[in-house]
């Protein structure tokens, strides 16, 4: 591994630590600090596009890391706890199920990403070789904990955390998608991001909490 | 210039009805504005049969055959729901289930959705085309919990967490593409556009290509309604307003398979091999069978006919695999004479549903009796898109058909037995609800009959041959020869 530049060593721990989180997403029960996981998330991808672009010699890179930053560090998670406080939920915990058996679905899940990583990442660059099978587990851990969480605003998160994967993707396997694609792509979380949170606020006018329980009636009869 | 205006014009709409949607005159600028989209599109259309594809802004917008053929459809039957809309939502708003706030937010989000809906079919580059279709979700998601009821809201969630999460597949599956092509493109920005990318097909990497479309087939199908991931389109189909679930199925679904095949040309491409086909083949013979069935179980009238586009979109899916000029042909004539039939027969379906202040089937009788138009509507438009000889579905199931016969035998006898048993299932309820005893008071406002007979008018055209034969044939020939 000596012979591994230094920006590159620093986008493999980064991507680790995304890795990390993504665990302590899974696992972690207050909605509140959920979402600051989330934040920390966005931030360790920031810093990772940085990494990427210093290593690479990509400037669009920096635009695009700035747009994480932007996005997902500041303008999300403000968004989120303030939804929290309005909603009433600072002090709400999720009672998850089976946090050890989440945890052992989820490194299964790692160890299916990885492999299917493989095949693609030989055609890659240097840098994907390790951090395309991260992504992929991020994209499926996020999912993991979609399925597992009974309220609308983790799932929420779990949502925002699968994009985070995705991202991580992109600058990492492609180093970065065109502009005006990256563009899109945030216009498109921001935007459903305020959907959502309007549509909480129905949500909690109809049925007097955001549990998910109260959605699961219609069936097929 | 037409493009400018077809893309411009919905984008203004939206704008301006948000201004003033909830007006007393709200719904004759949203007619409006979608009858002016509907010119700029023909003035498109003309423009690309007249002078061959189109690569314009930068290469940023491409316009051939195959998409130009979907840009005027999506446009007119954005223009006719425009037109329904006017009474239907006039009504609902006299029975007081929207308020003036909620009819702005139809109005300006409808002009949004026929700007998602045009831009991603106009545009070349397929990270854009993935923006615009989750913008699509985005922009009708509001639109189906409309009426803030419990069942709406669920609807709602369900169709935004599972196409939301859907999509994001096939965002990566584009990131995959990208992946791939720019080893060959470049990072310029040339490696995600559809013209730069078809190409050069021949040369890219197979194994990731394969993964890729994975990828895409599970994020665009969930958004076409394939089985095991149509879950969404029945709920969001019956609890949203009625023009709602007449754009979606006969608009979106189109849209998201437009976006499948367009993945499709390019992965059969690279991987010089049938497997692209043959998946599709495989999630559209599912849906066809899946959806037949559960068309048996529905008791709610919009439920049924969102199962009903469920299985013609498994066809069209299905023909779209078996690939080759003649199934090219067939699906996309199948594709066209099911979204006009299917709008139609919504169209109908929300009149009558207004009529008999219900949804469900066992409370809706007599139809003929109560308002002869309406019942005559249903019940031509159910015949049509049953694939009763003289319309258009007929001639497109039946080159479907004989097409599977001769290239995949195996195939026709699941195909008959599914569109049996459709045909069984839908009739047997839309007989008693036309035909019965009538129970119900005349509608408020007259009810917008010419979208459902226009439409019924041209499908019959369509099956009858008269247009086939003309400008029409040429240009879906082209279209199929396109998608090779």
């Amino acid at each position: 591994m000596n012979d591994v530049p230094l920006a590159m060593q620093l986008v493999e721990l980064l991507a680790s630590l995304l890795l990390l989180l993504s665990f302590a997403m899974l696992a972690q029960r207050r909605i509140a600090s959920l979402v600051n996981l989330f934040a920390l998330q966005g931030a360790v991808l920031a810093a990772s596009t940085v990494a990427v672009a210093a290593s690479a010699g990509l400037h669009h890179l920096y635009y695009s890391a700035a747009l994480t930053l932007v996005l997902k560090v500041v303008l999300l998670p403000w968004f989120l706890h303030r939804l929290i406080v309005r909603l009433g939920l600072q002090w709400d915990t999720e009672t998850l199920v089976a946090i050890p058996l989440q945890m052992l679905a989820g490194l299964g899940l790692v160890i299916f990403a990885f492999g299917l990583a493989q095949p693609i990442s030989q055609f890659g660059h240097q840098i994907t070789r390790e951090t395309l099978g991260i992504a992929i587990a991020m994209v499926l851990l996020s999912l993991l904990m979609m399925i597992g969480r009974r309220k609308a605003v983790s799932q929420v998160v779990g949502f925002l955390a699968l994009e985070n994967g995705m991202v991580f993707a992109a600058t990492t396997a492609t180093q970065g998608m065109p502009m005006v694609v990256e563009f899109g792509i945030a216009l498109d979380v921001l935007v459903g991001a305020v959907i959502l949170g309007v549509f909480f606020f129905q949500i909690r006018e109809q049925f007097d909490s955001l549990e998910l329980r109260h959605l699961e009636t219609l069936k097929e009869d | 210039m037409e493009l400018i205006a077809l893309l411009g014009l919905p984008l203004l709409g939206g704008a301006a009805l948000a201004l003033w949607g909830a007006s007393a005159r709200a719904a004759e600028l949203n007619a409006l504005f979608s009858l002016v989209t509907f010119l700029a599109g023909c003035a498109l259309t003309a423009r690309v049969i007249l002078g061959g594809p189109l690569v314009i802004g930068n290469e940023q917008f491409f316009v051939d055959a195959f998409n130009v053929f979907l840009v005027a459809l999506t446009s007119l039957v954005g223009f006719t729901t425009a037109l329904f809309s006017r009474p239907y939502m006039r009504i609902e708003t006299d029975r007081g289930h929207l308020t003036p706030g909620r009819l702005r937010l139809y109005h300006s989000m409808y002009q949004l959705f026929m700007f998602t809906m045009l831009l991603a079919l106009t545009t070349n580059n397929m990270g854009i085309l993935w923006v615009a279709l989750e913008a699509a979700t985005l922009t009708t998601v509001l639109l189906v919990s409309l009426y803030r009821t419990a069942a709406s809201l669920e609807a709602a969630w369900k169709y935004f967490i599972l196409c939301g999460v859907g999509i994001a597949q096939a965002l990566f599956g584009t990131i995959l593409l990208y992946f791939a092509a720019e080893r060959l493109l470049g990072a310029s920005g040339g490696a995600l556009l559809w013209t730069h990318l078809d190409a050069v097909k021949g040369q890219l990497e197979p194994t990731v290509l394969a993964i890729a479309f994975v990828f895409l087939l599970v994020g665009y199908g969930t958004k076409v309604g394939l089985v095991p991931l149509h879950n969404w389109l029945p709920d969001a189909h019956a609890e949203g307003p009625t023009p709602v679930s007449a754009v979606l199925s006969g608009l979106l679904l189109n849209v998201a398979l437009y976006a499948v095949v367009r993945c499709k040309i390019l992965v059969a491409g690279a991987l010089h091999s049938d497997l692209p086909g043959r998946m599709l083949m495989g999630f559209g013979l599912l849906s066809v069978l899946v959806a037949a069935f559960f068309l048996w179980r529905q008791r709610d009238v919009k439920r049924l006919f969102a199962y009903s586009s469920i299985e013609h979109m498994g066809i069209i899916t299905f023909a779209f695999g078996m690939g080759g000029p003649v199934a090219n042909f067939a699906a996309l004539l199948h594709m066209t004479v099911h979204s006009l039939t299917k709008s139609a027969i919504f169209f109908a379906v929300g009149h009558a549903t207004q009529l008999a202040r219900t949804q469900r089937m066992e409370d809706i009788r007599g139809l003929l009796l109560r308002s002869p138009t309406i019942g005559w509507g249903l019940m031509v438009g159910t015949l049509a898109i049953l694939g009763m000889p003289p319309f258009g579905v007929f001639a497109s199931e039946f080159l479907i058909l004989t097409t599977a016969m001769r290239e995949q035998p195996w195939a026709t006898p699941i195909l008959l037995l599914a569109l049996g048993v459709a045909f069984g299932a839908i009739f047997r309820r839309v007989q008693p609800m036309v035909f019965g005893e009538p129970h119900s008071l005349p509608l408020p406002h007259s009810p917008a009959l010419l979208p459902v007979f226009a439409h019924l008018l041209l499908v019959l055209m369509l099956g009858l041959g008269l247009y086939i034969p003309g400008q029409l044939a040429a240009w879906f020939r082209v279209a199929a020869g396109l998608i090779g």
